[in-house]
């Protein structure tokens, strides 16, 4: 394989990977600080990305479709957030999945309902489109890598917010002492209210920006989840960290499994069935990894246990 | 507290009644509907052996749920091919025999839910829910992308298989099976329930350092848990598939795990017929609300979020009282 | 003189900087009552767990009934005949009163995987269950959820389920915890008598009842055990007046 088709998959993986820590980042930080597990964190990714579609279509402007993608999201999140997710927070998980179970069947066929079964396509914006030159003589289209850097940026500043600012400092003191921020004279409610929209903001920005590259529909946002929580698990839940480096080793494991497994049988076996080993293969390689990591460090590469 | 018992006899002997009925006047949709209550309830009672008795929150059931049907589906395919399963080091034919079928199904998803199971156990509470979903998922896109066997389009069973002495093609006889083997599993889940093993198993859910101090390790009793409930899941798999003799990779999808959860809870976690009236309710719901709008999931959504939110003990709960009393 | 049943042997646990224990030692003879004793944040819960498998020592040995038990877990020293009450009841909440005793029953009998025959008539079990629960006094309330039992109720329970073990070994974290003075009192005679029957390491408040039980006491202050003698012996000790005890008097 050549030094440039590995560079090109190299950052694809690396784009899938940081898309994987906007979902992962939102999840472990719903979990750190109220201990909720949100299955319907995908759906509020759907949201994003047909919110973003619908605003692009009307209006045009892929900027505003980003801030209604944004918008959108965390509306929806703070709404679920009021009514049905903060009744969960003194619920076993099991509570918690099901409820949650639930609000993806009403999400996802009430989107059905409004925006019918047809995908919607969100188009890259002109100033977007097309490939730029790397370094080396690397074409790589100009999106992706603006996803790369939207992606770092975002996980940038929240690290910012939870080392820097007020917020961050409840945020923190949340995860380790409920009844602590509470004496503080923090308003609890508020903050969960607020960290429950940070985090479905973050999923519906990931989902616009996907929905740029895939098309945009309804059942789109349970495979990212699944991956999300692969994500956390590899990582540690809880750590902001954790999601970055699981979401990036799972960005990279899958997109360079499905290059580099098949190539890697087709050196034995002949082409047709290195090629099925190979993808078969190539689509399990981010949950064994996982299963390693469960082996040798249950409690995932940065948790706390 | 006598009520649960009377409940779970009506229910049980109405789904019979209900399939007599409907025998009599020549109504064979209605049998096949309630085989499908039969199938699904036999589903839940495996779910709810590690869900209601042991506290384990699986999320990947339909992991077992595929490989039963997956073994039907290649078992099956072979035969009609008349293509051997495996030429070397030993030749492997398919059958279309149901019993050769299930027990193949039953090893299969307990060997699964064995390797799992000792992998996923290493953790608890959302861990442990993440990692049952995500191996769920793994097994999906496994499925998808193997073209052996269908890949993405699954793979269709022309004639349903046999059982010695019946005919499994008429809807009665099959429904008879499917009834006799929930049953059986029934039977095995309130045994269970009452055994050392149930007593040490419900204890390690409800506390688990307690059971450590008295000298208990909980992980082997998850583990067997996990196992049991995870080859009654995958019987259940082999039959489903027998029922539409059609498989696909949907069995293993997630929802599919969702849906067997919901059966559990709508009817009653840890209750003996929770999932039965679970599973009965959940059909009745997508025949009547599926044929009201096409888009019952919602409805479906928020008589879930109903029952989770006001009405934790299911719809046994309702009926026959919040807890479950032993002598 | 014959070895001690329990012998820990210079047990030092590290929490980043934090020395929660400091080169412990500590027996337990067979027949006697040793109590351990400390201000709050002495370490008695670190010591605890490393005693009963919870939490593994840094450096140092545990031997019990004449064997290595340091890497044993929790599991393992309960099989090898450690019979441990918690601080905080900790039962089986949904189940009766008899079954969380039919359980401690089991774990001494082992043969758990038995899924067939209902437990709950086991006689052998059944008949080991209900003599611990008679003997504490919860006989009359056997069929009682233990939700609905009340605070001394359960505490009286912590006892039975140690008891269904026949343990070699009683380990006992506050077992007077919240019972009150009848309780107390009661609690002691039974003690008392108990430690005939296996001996007894006893982590208690009450400073009454330490006294009245006690053959040996332990007094842990941050992490170290300043003093072990009779009662009479640490009543008087001023290096114990001084750390744990200040000005107050204990006569």
């Amino acid at each position: 394989m050549s030094l440039i088709l590995f560079t090109e998959q190299m950052l694809n993986g690396l784009q899938f990977g940081v898309m994987l820590f906007l979902m992962a980042a939102g999840l472990t930080l719903i979990f750190g600080v109220m201990g909720l597990i949100n299955l319907a964190h995908g759906s509020l990714y759907m949201v994003g990305a047909f919110a973003a579609a619908w605003v692009a279509g009307a209006s045009g402007s892929f900027l505003l479709a980003l801030m209604a993608s944004l918008a959108a999201a965390a509306a929806a999140g703070a709404l679920i957030e009021l009514t049905v997710i903060r009744r969960l927070y003194a619920r076993d998980h099991l509570d918690q999945v099901l409820a949650t179970f639930a609000l993806i069947l009403i999400f996802s066929e009430g989107t059905r309902w409004a925006f019918g079964s047809f995908p919607l396509f969100l188009d890259i914006p002109p100033l977007l489109s097309g490939p730029v030159t790397l370094p080396g003589g690397i074409e790589y289209p100009l999106y992706r890598l603006t996803i790369i850097l939207v992606g770092l940026t975002v996980a940038a500043a929240l690290f910012a917010l939870i080392a820097r600012t007020r917020i961050g400092i409840q945020i923190r003191a949340g995860e380790s002492d409920r009844e602590m921020i509470a004496a503080l004279g923090v308003n609890i409610s508020a903050l969960y209210t607020l960290v429950f929209a940070l985090g479905a903001a973050l999923a519906g920005l990931a989902g616009a920006l996907i929905g740029a590259i895939q098309s945009v529909q309804v059942g789109m946002g349970e495979p990212v989840l699944i991956l999300a929580f692969v994500v956390i698990v590899i990582g540690g839940i809880g750590s902001i960290k954790g999601a970055l480096v699981g979401a990036i080793l799972v960005g990279l494991t899958d997109t360079l499994g499905r290059i580099l497994l098949p190539a890697f049988f087709s050196q034995f076996m002949a082409p047709q069935a290195a090629n099925s080993v190979g993808s078969s293969l190539a689509s399990m390689a981010i949950y064994i990894l996982m299963a390693v990591v469960l082996v040798v460090r249950p409690g995932g590469l940065f948790g706390k246990a | 507290m006598r009520r649960e018992p009377l409940l779970n006899g009506a229910v049980f002997l109405g789904l019979l009644a209900l399939v007599l009925w409907a025998w009599a006047v020549d109504e064979p949709f209605t049998i096949t509907l309630a085989t499908r209550v039969a199938i699904l309830a036999l589903a839940g009672v495996g779910l709810n052996l590690a869900l209601g008795l042991g506290g384990l929150v699986s999320l990947g059931h339909a992991v077992f749920f595929g490989i039963g049907g997956y073994a039907m589906g290649i078992l099956a395919s072979h035969a009609q091919s008349y293509s051997p399963l495996i030429e070397w080091p030993v030749l492997i034919e398919g059958t279309k025999s149901m019993p050769v079928i299930w027990l193949v199904a039953m090893s299969a998803s307990g060997l699964a839910a064995l390797a799992i199971g000792a992998l996923s156990l290493r953790t608890s509470g959302v861990y442990f829910i993440m990692i049952t979903l995500a191996f769920g998922q793994m097994f999906y896109y496994f499925a998808i992308s193997w073209p052996a066997y269908g890949g993405e389009d699954g793979l269709s069973i022309y004639v349903r298989n046999g059982f010695p002495g019946l005919n499994t093609l008429d809807p009665i006889q099959f429904f008879a099976i499917c009834y006799v083997i929930l049953g059986l599993a029934l039977w095995l889940f309130s045994r269970l329930s009452r055994s050392a093993f149930g007593l040490a198993l419900g204890a390690a859910r409800q506390n688990a350092e307690r059971v450590m101090a008295v000298g208990i390790a909980p992980y082997r009793l998850r583990l067997v848990a996990f196992t049991l409930s995870g080859v009654i899941t995958g019987l259940a798999g082999a039959l489903f598939a027998d029922l539409n003799r059609f498989v696909s990779p949907t069995m293993f999808s997630w929802q599919t795990s969702g849906e067997i959860m919901v059966f559990v809870i709508l009817g009653g976690v840890a209750r003996l017929f929770g999932p039965v009236i679970g599973a009965a309710v959940f059909i009745l719901l997508e025949h009547m609300l599926g044929g009201l709008s096409e888009f019952w999931h919602i409805y479906l959504g928020a008589v879930l979020l109903g029952v989770v939110l006001f009405a934790r003990g299911g719809i046994i709960g309702l009926i026959a009282g919040r807890e479950v009393h032993h002598d | 003189m014959t070895s001690p049943l329990l012998d820990i042997r210079g047990i030092s646990k590290s929490f980043g900087a934090i020395k929660a224990s400091e080169d412990v030692s500590l027996t337990l003879e067979c027949g006697e009552i040793h109590a351990l004793i400390g201000p709050n944040g002495a370490g008695k819960s670190t010591l605890i767990k490393q005693i009963a498998g919870n939490l593994e020592p840094d450096s140092g040995r545990i031997r019990f009934d004449g064997h290595d038990v340091t890497a044993l877990d929790t599991v393992a020293r309960a099989r090898a005949g450690l019979g441990r009450t918690f601080q905080i009841s900790s039962l089986a909440m949904e189940m009766s009163v008899l079954q969380n005793a039919v359980l401690g029953a089991l774990g001494r009998r082992g043969r758990v995987m038995r899924f067939f025959r209902d437990v709950m008539r086991d006689a052998a079990l059944l008949e080991v269950a209900r003599e611990a629960l008679d003997e504490v006094g919860l006989g009359a309330v056997a069929g009682t959820r233990v939700a609905d039992l009340s605070h001394g109720q359960r505490r009286q329970l912590e006892v039975a389920v140690a008891l269904t073990q026949s343990p070699k070994a009683f380990l006992m974290d506050e077992p007077m915890a919240g019972l009150g003075g009848e309780g107390t009192a009661r609690l002691t005679v039974f003690l008392d008598r108990l430690r005939h029957r296996a001996p007894i390491l006893l982590v208690e408040h009450d400073m009454d009842a330490v006294f009245a039980l006690a053959d040996r006491i332990s007094v842990l202050v941050y992490g170290r055990i300043i003093a072990t003698g009779t009662p009479e012996a640490i009543r008087r000790d001023p290096q114990v007046r001084e750390a744990y005890l200040g000005d107050e008097a204990l006569s």
